[in-house]
């Protein structure tokens, strides 16, 4: 595709093509991060469990460290994490392990083995743990959210049963960013005794956490989406107050005080580690800094573009991450005519399952609209000469490809496409 | 997706975009026969338009608009090219696989020939209906 604007000529020259603006999905490793854990790869291999010579004391002392930075991070003791591959495995043992830990009636009894509470619109790794559990004899209310995508303490007191043993939502959503009432839905779940879990993957390392203020028991989070390796994350348990206890997934050898069986992934718990003490310190300047580019392309899309929506609460949403939808153009046709830049979209036919986004359709908003929209997440590296580039890449695919559809063209001549009787197909 | 380059090359440059009037314009032609197919909540919505030369009974001409992903976009833009020149007859004897095969659709991606075979056939069934040919 043509691009028209000859500023945007002089822009490209500068500009490293593709750009990345999928933050949300992974980050690159920081440099620093890398440099940390190079020598864990080939000096300083041994293995924590080796308790007897010194090359398992100094990846133990490794360890350590790492445990502190990361629990350094969400206010938490070192006592608490657990080092796991990521969050979906912190999530499969934070609900899993919650649920059969503390179970009202045994499995096999014919009872209700416990309530759970959860939302419509987690991630996968939450909600097919949760699934996994109703098969299993224990029943789980899915939430719905407002149409702003936030789930507040007043909707979790709504689902309250006596029998609930287990709330689990996240932080804040990965498609839309939107930030739930976490602390005030943990205070209730402790008012109440229920193991509170949240899914903080997307939050960690860009809010400020503070697991006791913020009464969280259990949550979940991730390397590669703070800028540090992939396959590594962590999940707090909480140990005072009250002292959360789990059923362990992985048995074996008795790693990580019996909750996680497995030696150790040292070089990637490092990374974890450098890349939780970077984000601790400059998540700040970092957040004002992206919000400032992100605000940026929702004010000069929306100004420039009719029907377009930004998805999600105004305010109570990630500063580096925007939903929109594009009234009457298709998301994937979207992302081909902008193949400079790597983001994503709710579009059918961008998933495998030919579904458009199951966040953006429980938000309330209709197919045609998740079938329109696009993700971008910025992120450590990104400049405003890229926003600047995407920006007017997007405005120019979006004129293009309306000029291309058939409903813009009944949008215009005032017809409403929702009373057009259509085949579904 | 990765897309094959004719699925490329047709939704860089889409052949025959337009229409021979407004929705409720071609409503009234008897010359031209409107195909609407799909639905936004699917994610795809094609608009296939033919005028038909009244005296050689022959598709002089046929425009696409398209609400879809790159390969629909390019089934549709592909099915205008096909159209023209062909007789009605001609016209209905397109199949769906045969645009699978000239794009090199993925298996993912067959349902946008189908859209597109269904297009026209509405298309020509209008033109059909409004001179009373069926």
């Amino acid at each position: 595709m043509r691009l028209s604007a000859s500023g945007l000529e002089q822009t490209v020259m500068s500009l490293k093509l593709p750009m990345y603006m999928d933050h949300a999905a992974t980050t690159p490793c920081d440099p620093r991060v890398v440099e940390a854990m190079l020598p864990y790869f080939t000096e300083t291999f041994g293995n924590p469990g080796s308790r007897n010579h010194a090359f398992g004391w100094k990846a133990e002392e490794a360890v350590d460290k790492a445990r502190r930075q990361v629990a350094d991070l969400i206010g938490a003791d070192r006592k608490e994490i657990i080092f796991t591959s990521g969050s979906t495995e912190s999530n499969n043992l934070a609900i899993k392990g919650a649920a059969e830990m503390y179970e009202v009636a045994p499995a096999g009894s014919g009872k209700c083995r416990g309530h759970i509470i959860t939302g419509n619109i987690e991630h996968k790794a939450v909600l097919d743990p949760c699934k996994r559990l109703e098969k299993e004899g224990f029943e789980v209310t899915y939430l719905e959210p407002g149409r702003d995508g936030i789930f507040t303490r007043e909707m979790v007191e709504g689902a309250l049963r006596e029998d609930t043993i287990l709330v689990t939502l996240m932080w804040a959503n990965n498609e839309i960013g939107t930030i739930n009432e976490i602390p005030q839905i943990g205070e209730l779940c402790h008012d109440k005794g229920i193991i509170f879990h949240t899914d903080a993957t997307q939050w960690v390392g860009k809010m400020p956490t503070d697991v006791n203020a913020d009464n969280v028991d259990l949550l979940s989070l991730s390397g590669h989406k703070m800028y540090g390796p992939k396959g590594v994350g962590a999940l707090y348990v909480r140990r005072r107050r009250p002292r959360v206890r789990l059923v362990p997934i992985l048995e074996g050898g008795g790693q990580e005080r019996g909750y996680r069986s497995g030696t150790l992934n040292v070089t990637g718990i490092v990374g974890l580690g450098a890349a939780a003490e970077i984000a601790l310190k400059e998540m700040d300047a970092e957040r004002e800094r992206l919000l400032k580019l992100r605000n940026k392309i929702e004010t000069a899309i929306t100004e420039r573009l009719d029907t377009t929506q930004v998805n999600g609460h105004a305010q109570k949403r990630l500063a580096h991450l925007t939903n929109i939808s594009f009234g009457f153009v298709e998301g994937e046709s979207l992302m081909m005519a902008c193949k400079d830049i790597a983001m994503s979209s709710g579009s059918a036919c961008t998933s495998a399952s030919l579904e458009p986004s199951y966040v953006l359709k429980g938000l309330g908003i209709g197919d045609d609209l998740a079938h329109s929209s696009l993700r971008l997440s910025l992120g450590r590296w990104t400049t405003e000469e890229e926003v600047d580039y995407a920006i007017e890449n997007i405005c120019t695919a979006v004129e293009k490809l309306r000029q291309l559809s058939p409903l813009y063209d009944m949008h215009k001549e005032g017809i409403d496409i929702t009373k057009i009787e259509w085949q579904a197909h | 997706m990765a897309y094959g380059q004719k699925v490329i090359d047709h939704y860089e440059k889409p052949r025959n975009v337009g229409n021979f009037g407004t929705t409720q314009e071609v409503k009234t032609r008897k010359d031209v026969g409107v195909g609407l197919v799909g639905a936004p909540e699917c994610g795809d919505v094609m608009q296939l338009q033919i005028k038909v030369d009244e005296a050689t009974g022959k598709i002089e001409d046929a425009k696409f608009k398209c609400f879809g992903c790159g390969s629909a976009i390019a089934s549709s833009s592909l099915a205008t090219e096909w159209l023209k020149g062909r007789s009605l007859e001609e016209g209905l004897a397109i199949k769906n696989t045969e645009i699978v095969e000239e794009l090199s659709l993925p298996p993912v991606k067959i349902h946008c020939s189908v859209l597109a075979e269904d297009a026209i056939r509405a298309a020509i069934a209008d033109y059909k209906q409004k001179n009373g040919l069926n």
